[in-house]
């Protein structure tokens, strides 16, 4: 168990304009379970190469329980990985898999034995210890990896996306297992993620990685109700934010003929405004909106649709209560509930107080 | 009798449309692409028919006659060529020969190919470079290639003399005239010009193999040994079946090195191989017949291991 802490760690790939990973600053807590979300291709997996050692720290440096990590090698980081191809040895059977590291360890085969047994256990993999990786389900081989992982007893964790090979439903189950393996086992874990849902309900903070660049590091409530940026407002929640640009008369802005009354002195003449689809009222005033599109999900609804009068305005997305339904073409009246409002600077992006 | 036209005609598509789900099967089709599939393979089937089978066959048929390849007839004898060859002395040494000739470079070639292309599997200088000098043996003519290594061989003043005497201080047997040093001689040579082969596939292998495998046990702490003989070599084992049955197949068969080289010399049979033997019995001594009993006791030899050797790699990897 240690603590991690990133240094200004950058990554530059060879013949890439830019970093592929950017001066990332990050305390990681004994035990803490973080989670590092982002949009495809914006270093999450470099990020978490570079602590586990796979991938050489350009700039800055990664300390693993205080101690600098540059030159050290990936064997001796005592960091356990889980790969997002769970990267089992194919010849060797689930036991001998798990039993790998600490037979290279030098280990004895019996307590070996006894240690993969008990992560066995745990995972529910007892029955399936003689087979093979290709006669195992996809759901079962993510569980082997996670017993790679855990028979080791590691200082730290690192997953990268090991549940984007699973089913949809078998996703929702094993991430509720893993954090609750995590919690149990107490091993500060790095987990990669693309899914906001995953880093929502799994972490303990969610780090929010946007082209390389760490963009906000929170507890994940921090994060829906107070994100720094319209990146990260867009990235976290689902559906996402509307995010309409609006311009600012006499300390209030103006959403599409809605007046938002602004808390904050806004010199700017136009501000970006973040509306979460729950922070709408439905009445008589406000921003009239055809429908285009009613999502239907049983105790709530999303409706998508635009300004009325106005086909090339914003898209804007509307949750619902179960009581109201409208149909395609009707026009609702929406408003923003004022204190829910999120409001950006329209140049930098980054939020106004 | 039969029925009218209009009635057994398939409709016309029209009306409703067909269901969803398996699209209606049309008669015709799955004649029309047997004839297509024979069609495609007829060529590439008289090829090995007329080149490969019947030539097969005929040489077993001729290896129960007494033919004397400047005679027109040949008279059939039965078994006597099989017998003649199995209490022929020298067979033995032919088969000693062939075995430890075959041995060595399929051994050898294929262990110092895989190594090389471990090395050169690495981010080193030049490698391009290093890389094309390891092949190209592999395409020059198995003649040109004996030639040369005559000259490297050679006792007076070749290279490998120059070296033992320069470097090591020893003097060098006579390689073309000590039996045992005659079959080192022709199997190195074999093995230089067959690296370049093993060392391209195996270099291939490594290429295709799985990047995460070899990160995992870095991560966790395999040292150089398990690395290599629980998780690299594992995956190269397709490639080393396949290249066990070729490298096999091939050096059997070498015929040109050892006919510039020694002509199955010294001292007689000191480096004839079964191949070679068929070659002097059917052309030098003439008696085709009894050529053709060596070639089909070959072909029975080379069956057997080939057979034997699919199917133990067939069981190691499906277990
Ligand atoms: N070996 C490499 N050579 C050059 N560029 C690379 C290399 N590996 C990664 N990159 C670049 O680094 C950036 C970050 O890649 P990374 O794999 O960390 O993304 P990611 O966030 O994990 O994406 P994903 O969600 O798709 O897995 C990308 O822009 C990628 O093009
Ligand atoms: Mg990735």
């Amino acid at each position: 168990m240690a603590s991690v802490y990133f240094d200004g760690a950058t990554r530059r790939h060879k013949g890439n304009a830019r970093p592929s990973v950017d001066s990332v600053t990050l305390d990681i807590e004994d035990g803490e379970f973080l989670v590092l979300v982002g949009p495809s291709g914006c270093g999450k997996s470099t990020t978490l190469r570079m602590l586990a050692g796979l991938e050489p720290v350009d700039d800055g440096t990664i300390y693993i329980d205080g101690h600098d990590q540059r030159g050290v090698r990936p064997r001796d980081r005592d960091v356990a990985m889980v790969f997002q191809s769970y990267a089992l040895y194919p010849n060797m059977s689930a036991e001998e898999n798990m039993a790998f590291a600490l037979r290279n360890a030098g280990m004895g085969k019996a307590e070996a034995h006894q240690r993969v047994l008990e992560a066995a256990k745990i995972l529910e993999l007892e029955p399936l210890l003689g087979r093979k990786p290709g006669q195992l389900s996809g759901g079962q081989r993510q569980r082997v990896a996670m017993g790679r992982a855990i028979v080791r007893q590691p200082k730290v964790f690192c997953m990268d996306e090991p549940l984007s090979n699973l089913d949809a439903k078998l996703r929702v189950s094993t991430r509720a297992q893993i954090a609750a393996l995590q919690r149990r086992l107490g091993v500060t874990t790095v987990y990669v993620t693309h899914d906001q849902v995953e880093a929502m309900t799994m972490g303990h903070r969610v780090a929010v990685l946007n082209a390389g660049v760490l963009q906000q590091v929170d507890t994940p409530e921090a994060l829906y109700d107070r994100p720094v940026n319209t990146f990260v407002a867009g990235f976290i929640g689902s559906p996402a934010i509307n995010l309409v640009e609006a311009p600012v008369r006499d300390g209030q802005a103006d959403l599409l003929g809605a007046p938002v009354p602004l808390q904050q002195r806004a010199d700017a003449e136009r501000v970006i405004l973040g509306v979460r689809p729950e922070s709408w009222t439905v009445g008589a005033q406000g921003v009239p909106v055809r429908v285009e599109l009613v999502e239907s999900l049983g105790a709530e609804a999303f409706v998508y649709g635009r300004p009325e009068g106005d086909p090339d305005g914003p898209r804007l997305t509307v949750r619902l209560e179960k009581k109201l339904r409208p149909e395609v073409g009707d026009v609702l009246t929406i408003a923003p509930v004022p204190a829910e409002v999120h409001v950006f600077d329209a140049e930098s992006g980054q939020r106004l107080a | 009798m039969t029925a009218p036209p209009e009635i057994s005609a398939p409709a016309p598509r029209s009306g409703p449309p067909a269901p969803v789900g398996k699209p209606p099967r049309r008669s015709g089709r799955p004649y029309g692409e047997w004839l297509l599939a024979a069609g495609l393979l007829l060529p590439n089937l008289l090829l090995l028919v007329l080149f490969t089978y019947r030539p097969l066959v005929d040489n077993i048929r001729l290896s129960f006659t007494d033919w004397n390849i400047s005679a027109p007839v040949a008279r059939y004898i039965g078994v006597q060529n099989y017998v003649a060859w199995f209490h022929d002395g020298n067979s033995h040494q032919v088969l000693l020969n062939t075995l430890i000739f075959t041995v060595a470079t399929v051994g050898i070639s294929m262990a110092l190919g895989l190594a090389l292309a471990m090395l050169l599997d690495q981010r080193l200088r030049g490698r391009n470079l290093v890389r094309s000098a390891i092949f190209a043996p592999f395409v020059i003519s198995g003649a040109a290639v004996g030639l040369a290594f005559q000259f490297v061989f050679d006792p007076n003043f070749g290279m490998i003399r120059d070296l033992a005497d320069r470097f090591l201080g020893v003097s060098v047997p006579d390689f073309y005239q000590q039996p045992g040093w005659a079959l080192v001689m022709v199997t190195t040579t074999y093995i230089w010009k067959n690296l370049g082969y093993t060392f391209v596939i195996y270099l291939a292998a490594l290429q295709g193999r799985r990047a995460d495998l070899d990160e995992a046990a870095e991560i966790d702490g395999a040292s150089a040994w398990r690395r290599f003989s629980k998780v690299l070599l594992p995956q190269l084992r397709p490639t080393t079946f396949f290249l066990s049955i070729t490298v096999l197949l091939n050096s059997v068969q070498v015929f040109d090195i050892i006919n510039v080289m020694t002509r199955g010399g010294p001292q007689g049979y000191g480096t004839t191989t079964l191949v070679y033997q068929v070659y002097r019995e059917t052309f030098v001594n003439n008696k085709a017949g009894y050529g053709a009993t060596i070639a089909t006791i070959m072909f029975l030899i080379l069956l057997v291991i080939t057979v034997v050797q699919v199917r133990v790699m067939d069981r190691g990897m499906n277990s």
